[in-house]
C-alpha cells in the first residue's frame, strides 16, 4: 500500500512538472466546452430557397411571403429559369428549389388541385428531410388558409379536425445545447482517461524507465493502480470544471444528483483507464499508441449515441455497445442531468460499467509483464 | 565461498538469432566479474536474464541461491541493476530519483547513506537539478547511487562506462573498487579491454558464446605466440603490406602501432626486410607483451576458423 502511494506521488510530480500537460489538463475542458457545445447543433435555421415563380399571381405571392415569414426559410434567389435555379443548387447557393408552375393560382382558386414541385439538396440526408418537413408544414398551413378563404364557416364545422397539443419533456425548449453538453462532457473525460494514461505508460517504455522499475519489488498491480489513480482524479476534476462551465456559460439544468454522476464517472474512468493501459502494453512507441488510441476513441465515441439515437442503430452495433463504456456514460449523463434519474434508474448501466472496469483492469494487469 | 551466480547451459534466441548459446559460468561472492565482448555479443541479453527481466529458453540461472525464473520476486529485492541506457526519470530531480528508488525498495536514503556517500557526494550539490540535465558522468553516478540505495547483494552494471569521458571512467572504476569492502558482488560488462584488467575475473564473450573465463592476467598469458609491435609513419600502407605478407598470421592496428603474429616466431628479421623492400619508411619491429585485447582477438580468430 505504501508503495502505491509513493508511485502515485511520483506520477503527480511528473505530471505537474510537465508544463504543457499541466496547463492542457485545465485548458482543454474550457476550450472544448466553449467551442463544441454551441457549435455542434442539428437545429436547422436559415434554409435558403431558390424560387421559380412562373405563376406570378397573388396566390403564388402569398405562398412566397408565407415562406419568407417563417424563421426557417430565406428566399435567396428568384428566377424564371429552371437551369438557373439548378445551377444555384449546384453551386451551393441554395438548399431547396421550389417550382411554382404557371396556372397554380388559377387552379387553387377554381377548386382544382394546385401543383408544386421541390428539389432538395440531400447531401446531408437528415438536414434534407428536416427542411423538407418544414417546407411541407408551411405549405400545409398555406393550404388551410386557402380552404378557409374559399369555403364558408358552416362547412368547416362539419369537417373532422384533429388538433394535437404536445409538450417536450426533459428539454422543454428543445435546446440542443442541453442535449449535447452531457455528451461533450463524456468525450472530455474519455480523452483525458484514454490518451494521458496510455501515453504516460508508453513513455516509460520508450524512455526505458520501465526497465529500472521492473527489477524492483514493485508489483504489477501496484504499478497499474499508480498509473490509474492520478488520471482518475484529473478526469473527475475536469468533469467538475466542465460542469461549472456548462452552468455559467450555458445555464445547463442539472436535475439529478451530482454525486451520482461523479460516482458513475469514476467507474467509467477505471474502465477507460484499464483499457488504455491494456492497449499501451501492445505499443512500443508513443506514436503507435496515439494511432491505436485515436482509432479506438473515434469508434467508441461515434458509436456511443452522442449524435445518433442509440435505439436506431443496427442490432450488431447495439451489441457492440455492450462493451463500449462511452455508450453507458453517455446515457447515464443525459439521464441524470436532464431527467434527474436516480441510482435505481441507471443501475443496469452502472452494473455493466463495473463489469467492464474490472475486466479491462484485469486485462491490463495480466498483459503488463515484468518478465519479457 | 558462496557462489553468487551459477549459470548452467543458458540459451536464448530471438527469432533465428541465437543471442546466447549454452552459457555456463559462476561468480563468487564479493568478486568483480567482467563480461568483455563487442557490441551484439549477448552481454545485455545475459544480464537481462540474470536480473529476471528475460526468461531463458534453456538452462538454469541461480542468482543468490534463487532461481531467476521462479523466485524472481524475492530476487528482485537483492539486485541492483544499472541498464546500459540511462533509465532514471529525467523529469525528476536528483534527490527525487534517489528518494523514489529508496522508497520503492522500502528503505530510506539515510539508512544506506554510508554505502553511496562516496559516489553521491559528487552529485549532492546538484540535488535539485533534473536528472535529464546532468552531464554523462553525473548521470552515471546517479544511476549507480540509485542501483545501490537498497544495499543489494549483487550489482549488475551493463556497459556503465559507455559514452562517458575517460576521467569519469577511471573514477567510476575507483568507486567500484571501494564497494568491495561492503561485500557487494559486482558483474559488469564493457566493450573496453583496458577495463578488463580491473576485474577479478573476466569472461570473453562473442556471438553468444563464452570464449574463455579466467583472471585477466591468466587470459593474457594464454596468448600462444610471440607478438611483435610494428611501427611506421605510414600506417595504412603498413597494415596492407603486413596483411599481404605470406608469413603473417594476424595483423591488427593497436594504438599507433600494429600488433602482428607470425607463422614462424623467429622470422621477425625477415619481416623487417620485407617491409623495407616494400618501400615503407621508418619501420621498427619489436617484440612486445600481449595484452588482453590481443588474446581476445586471437580467440576470436580461432572461433571464426573453428
Amino acid at each position: 500500500m505504501r508503495t502505491i502511494l509513493f508511485l502515485i506521488r511520483k506520477e503527480f510530480l511528473q505530471i505537474f512538472r510537465n508544463k504543457f500537460i499541466s496547463k492542457a489538463i485545465f485548458g482543454v475542458p474550457i476550450i472544448q466546452m466553449l467551442i463544441l457545445v454551441p457549435a455542434i447543433t442539428f437545429e436547422i435555421k436559415d434554409v435558403r430557397l431558390a424560387i421559380i415563380d412562373k405563376d406570378m399571381t397573388p396566390e403564388s405571392r402569398g405562398l412566397i411571403s408565407k415562406l419568407e415569414g417563417s424563421t426557417f426559410f430565406r428566399v435567396s434567389y428568384s428566377t424564371f429559369s429552371e437551369s438557373d435555379a439548378n445551377d444555384m443548387l449546384h453551386r451551393n447557393k441554395c438548399n431547396i428549389i421550389l417550382n411554382i408552375p404557371s396556372g397554380f393560382g388559377k387552379d387553387i382558386t377554381t377548386g382544382n388541385q394546385g401543383k408544386l414541385s421541390a428539389v432538395v439538396n440531400a447531401i446531408n440526408s437528415s438536414t434534407a428531410q428536416l427542411s423538407w418537413a418544414y417546407l411541407n408544414g408551411v405549405i400545409g398551413d398555406y393550404n388551410m388558409d386557402q380552404i378557409r378563404k374559399n369555403i364558408s364557416y358552416s362547412q368547416i364545422t362539419v369537417m373532422p379536425q384533429i388538433q394535437i397539443t404536445n409538450r417536450y419533456w426533459y428539454n422543454e425548449t428543445l435546446n440542443y445545447k442541453y442535449y449535447m453538453l452531457p455528451g461533450i462532457l463524456v468525450i472530455l473525460v474519455t480523452a483525458i482517461g484514454f490518451l494521458l494514461a496510455g501515453l504516460n505508460m508508453v513513455r516509460e517504455k520508450e524512455v526505458g524507465t520501465i526497465e529500472q522499475i521492473n527489477v524492483t519489488p514493485v508489483r504489477k498491480f501496484h504499478f497499474i493502480i499508480a498509473k490509474m489513480v492520478p488520471f482518475l482524479i484529473i478526469g473527475l476534476i475536469d468533469l467538475a470544471l466542465g460542469l461549472v462551465i456548462g452552468k455559467l456559460a450555458f445555464n445547463i439544468p442539472f436535475e439529478g444528483s451530482i454525486m451520482l454522476m461523479f460516482f458513475a464517472a469514476s467507474i467509467f474512468l477505471v474502465a477507460v483507464l484499464g483499457l488504455a493501459l491494456f492497449v499501451s502494453t501492445f505499443s512500443a512507441t508513443q506514436q503507435q499508441y496515439m494511432f491505436v488510441a485515436f482509432f479506438c476513441m473515434i469508434i467508441f465515441i461515434l458509436m456511443s449515441g452522442i449524435f445518433t439515437p442509440y435505439d436506431s442503430m443496427p442490432m450488431w452495433a447495439q451489441d457492440f455497445n455492450l462493451i463500449n463504456p462511452v455508450a453507458y456514460l453517455m446515457r447515464i449523463n443525459r439521464m441524470v442531468m436532464l431527467k434527474g434519474s436516480t441510482i435505481s434508474d441507471i443501475s443496469r448501466e452502472l452494473y455493466s460499467l463495473t463489469v467492464l472496469a474490472i475486466c479491462f483492469s484485469m486485462f491490463a494487469i495480466r498483459r503488463y509483464r515484468k518478465i519479457a | 565461498m558462496n557462489k553468487v551466480i551459477e549459470s548452467s547451459g543458458i540459451s536464448r534466441s530471438f527469432g533465428k538469432t541465437r543471442a546466447l548459446d549454452n552459457i555456463s559460468f559462476y561468480v563468487d561472492e564479493a568478486e568483480v566479474f567482467g563480461f568483455i565482448g563487442p557490441d551484439g555479443a549477448g552481454k545485455t541479453t545475459l544480464f537481462r536474464i540474470i536480473t529476471t527481466l528475460l526468461l531463458p529458453d534453456e538452462g538454469e540461472m541461480k542468482v543468490l541461491g534463487l532461481d531467476s525464473t521462479k523466485e524472481y520476486k524475492e530476487l528482485r529485492k537483492h539486485i541492483g541493476y544499472m541498464p546500459g541506457r540511462f533509465s532514471l526519470y529525467q523529469d525528476l530531480s536528483v534527490e527525487e530519483n534517489l528518494n523514489f528508488y529508496a522508497t520503492v525498495f522500502g528503505t530510506t536514503v539515510r539508512e544506506n547513506y554510508d554505502l553511496i556517500s562516496d559516489i553521491y557526494s559528487h552529485i549532492e550539490p546538484f540535488g535539485k537539478r533534473l536528472a535529464g540535465q546532468l552531464s554523462g558522468g553525473m548521470k552515471q553516478k546517479l544511476a549507480l547511487s540509485c542501483a545501490l540505495i537498497h544495499k543489494p547483494a549483487l550489482l549488475v552494471l551493463d556497459e556503465p562506462t559507455t559514452g562517458v569521458d575517460a576521467v569519469s571512467r577511471s573514477e567510476f572504476w575507483d568507486m567500484l573498487a571501494k564497494l568491495r569492502k561492503h561485500n557487494i558482488t559486482i558483474i559488469v560488462s564493457t566493450p573496453y579491454m583496458d577495463e578488463a584488467m580491473k576485474c577479478d575475473r573476466v569472461a570473453l564473450i562473442q556471438n553468444g558464446k563464452i570464449l574463455d573465463i579466467d583472471s585477466p592476467g591468466k587470459i593474457r598469458d594464454g596468448f600462444s605466440r610471440k607478438l611483435f609491435s610494428v611501427r611506421s609513419s605510414e600506417k595504412f600502407r603498413l597494415i596492407t603490406a603486413l596483411r599481404e605478407h605470406p608469413g603473417t598470421v594476424t595483423a591488427y592496428p593497436f594504438g599507433d602501432s600494429v600488433h602482428v603474429t607470425l607463422i614462424n616466431d623467429k622470422a621477425a628479421d625477415s619481416l623487417y626486410d620485407y617491409l623495407i623492400a616494400k618501400g615503407i619508411k621508418d619501420v621498427s619491429v619489436q617484440e612486445t607483451e600481449a595484452g588482453i585485447e590481443d588474446r581476445f582477438l586471437e580467440l576470436m580468430e580461432k572461433g571464426a576458423t573453428a
